[in-house]
């Protein structure tokens, strides 16, 4: 695979303050990739260096193995669906997405010709002449696209695109975006702080935290082998417990002694220990390499999520068998279900449960909605 | 503030008092006196001579006042479109600069209008004077002198410079709040500073522009003074003629002047209106 874009040790910082902190990262054509984190983690900064309106400190960026620090963003080969979209309420559908290809002087059937294929690629073919103010989220989501589209970047950005759109359309969003970048064969450099939308659209995530990468790999990779705990918890529901490695493919942790998959320690490491709650099996507990007392069982439609109480330690674990709270059971955890990652600056921060209860469980869609609204909010300070 | 369309009468009571003293009354008064003459009877002779009073000007006759409306409203085009070359680009630069520059820039821009508009005028007299200001000033720099007091050039400069905060004022609020991410998507779409200009910035800042013509346009033809002061009297202009005759006790004439002058204003802005809604976008104001 070609190379497309390459970040070399780019740190950035506004007033004083570090948004990105020595950051490398190799672009390839054709992918798929998410840059994912938290509000703040420097996403949006690296997205807006390589879309060049943000000029690194120090570093290099190189488009197809040429500098290009210094090349304005007009004249790079790059475009940006902006978050909430940015189309120009001055001028209709059709001529924003005609609006690159006016200003490099195409003429005017070859405009027509492109705009039609352009908006038919988005499904708006009937909405040519309306004022893009007239139009829905998810509409003007398809206008951004195909007016960044129509300039037939090499990369395209997409700034947290999908953020202001409700459930049902982002989920449709999603599957086209996907189904878009395979069609133009466009690398797709996308922006987000939802991680289930990073894991079912990318090639490859890359998750972020304080403006550093904290791993780059495959949705399976960061999911199944987070390197820390905050890649851990940032991605899916963890618990993570501290554990000893013993030897190779031996770890102790919760008083117990496991097998594990995992070598390449010292012997006796102390190491982060993480297991999904979907890969705990809940047994008799005469039979469990652990023990403990359920105290809260919530039901989630496909399964359970019930809270247990280990030895002081909170474990999370999701199971389709029904339990009482109080109750006694054992746990039983498969070797490949338990991933150990080396100690890092998160360890102790995330994975457990305990500050876990049944207020959490008690906010309502609405006001998780406006918690949403409220890390977009956020996102604009990022910078 | 409207609240769910029921307006708060108690509220509004004292403005419409106020509205209804101050200005619908006396507006029905202009009416009135336009339409009547010294008696009070009814009469379109106010009205009539204002079109067709004639006077010797050198070897031909012309129509007096109507010489005296097509200079105002030249002179007040002139000044408008002056201002807005002037303003447009100070309203674009200030809309840029650094908060703490815009507060100096603004600044600079409303203290002459902390001052009194007589003082103002008679400033720009010792300024533009031929033995004045400017004149010393061109003189000892070995550059001879001009001959500004007393000519039309006279009387626009001091329209401008009265009138240049109403034209920078608007158009400065819209651009200041441009969302600057288009001024971004037109750069990520192929645009240089000129196109980022002539293409967004522009179309966007169109409101602006127009009600900044209103806000200069409409008080320039009806100007005075300025125009006896720096046109030595030489260059009457509308409002001028009306001045002259109320101070004359022609009452009845110079309500006259004022309604057809309003009338035409009327018409103007509706123009000018018509002309906003046509360029306006998204079928609201932003």
């Amino acid at each position: 695979m070609k190379k497309i874009i390459e970040l070399k040790n780019i740190s950035k910082s506004f007033d004083g303050e570090k948004v990105l902190d020595n950051i490398s990262l190799d672009i390839y054509d054709n992918e798929f990739l998410t840059l994912l984190g938290p509000s703040g983690c420097g996403k949006t900064t690296t997205l807006r260096i390589i879309g060049g309106f943000e000029q690194p400190d120090e570093g290099d960026v190189l488009f197809m193995g040429e500098r290009i620090n210094d090349v304005p963003a007009h004249k790079r080969n790059v475009n940006t669906v902006f978050q909430r979209y940015a189309l120009f309420p001055h001028l209709d559908v059709y001529e924003n997405v005609a609006f690159a290809l006016r200003e490099r002087k195409v003429p005017k059937d070859e405009i027509d010709r492109q705009v039609t294929e352009m908006l038919s690629l988005v499904m708006l073919s009937n909405f040519a002449h309306r004022k893009v103010t007239s139009l829905s989220g998810g509409q003007q989501q398809r206008v951004a696209i195909a007016r960044a589209l129509i300039a037939r970047p090499k990369v395209l950005l997409l700034d947290e695109p999908l953020g202001a759109l409700d459930l049902k359309l982002r989920k449709d969003m999603q599957q086209e975006l996907k189904k878009i970048q395979k069609a133009t064969g466009i690398t797709f450099i996308f922006v987000t702080h939802d991680q289930e939308e990073a894991l079912t659209m990318s090639d490859t995530v890359v998750v972020m935290s304080d403006g550093r990468i904290q791993q780059i790999g495959t949705p399976t990779d960061v999911y199944n082998e987070p390197q820390n705990a905050f890649v851990a918890d940032f991605i899916g529901e963890s618990n993570i417990v501290d554990g000893v490695m013993l030897e190779d493919f031996k770890v102790r942790f919760s008083g117990h002694t496991f097998e594990c998959v995992d070598k390449g320690f010292e012997r006796g490491e102390a190491v982060d220990v993480v297991v999904r709650p979907e890969d705990v099996d809940i047994v008799r507990e005469e039979d469990g390499m652990l023990r403990g007392v359920v105290t809260s069982v919530t039901f989630m439609g496909v399964h359970y999520e019930i809270i247990v109480d280990i030895g002081g330690f909170k474990w999370m674990i999701q199971t389709t068998d029904f339990v009482d709270v109080d109750e006694h059971i054992g746990l039983s955890i498969d070797p490949d279900a338990i991933q150990i990652m080396k100690k890092s600056e998160y360890s102790g921060m995330f994975g457990d449960y305990s500050t876990y209860s049944d207020e959490a469980e008690e906010l309502s869609e609405i006001e998780l909605g406006e918690l949403e609204e409220f890390e977009s909010a956020e996102v604009d300070y990022e910078d | 503030m409207k609240t769910k369309g029921k307006p708060v009468w108690g509220l509004l009571g004292p403005y419409a008092l106020w509205a209804a003293v101050f200005i619908v009354v006396p507006l029905v008064f202009v009416a009135y006196y336009a339409f009547t003459d010294n008696n009070f009877t009814f009469t379109l002779d106010n009205l009539i001579r204002f079109f067709n009073d004639r006077s010797q000007m050198g070897d031909t006759e012309v129509r007096t006042y109507m010489l005296i409306f097509w200079r105002s409203l030249k002179l007040a085009l002139i000044s408008t479109v002056i201002c807005l070359l002037l303003g447009y680009p100070l309203a674009y630069i200030m809309s840029r600069a650094s908060d703490r520059n815009q507060k100096i820039m603004m600044t600079m821009l409303m203290i002459p209008m902390w001052m009194n508009f007589l003082i103002r005028t008679y400033a720009w007299m010792t300024i533009l004077q031929d033995t004045g200001l400017l004149n010393g000033l061109l003189s000892k720099l070995g550059l001879g002198s001009v001959h500004i007091i007393g000519t039309e050039g006279a009387v626009v400069i001091g329209m401008v410079y009265d009138y240049l905060p109403y034209m920078v004022l608007p158009i400065y609020s819209v651009m200041a709040k441009l969302d600057i991410r288009l001024i971004e998507a037109a750069r990520d779409l192929g645009c240089n500073n000129y196109g980022v200009l002539k293409r967004v910035i522009f179309p966007l800042s169109m409101p602006g522009v127009l009600s900044g013509i209103n806000m200069v346009l409409i008080p320039s033809v009806s100007t005075f003074y300025i125009s006896q002061k720096l046109g030595n009297g030489k260059f009457f202009l509308i409002g001028d003629a009306i001045e002259g005759q109320y101070v004359a006790n022609n009452l009845h004439f110079a309500a006259a002047m004022a309604f057809i002058l309003m009338i035409i204003l009327l018409v103007m802005m509706a123009f000018i209106k018509k002309f906003t809604n046509n360029m306006a976008y998204g079928g609201e104001e932003i």
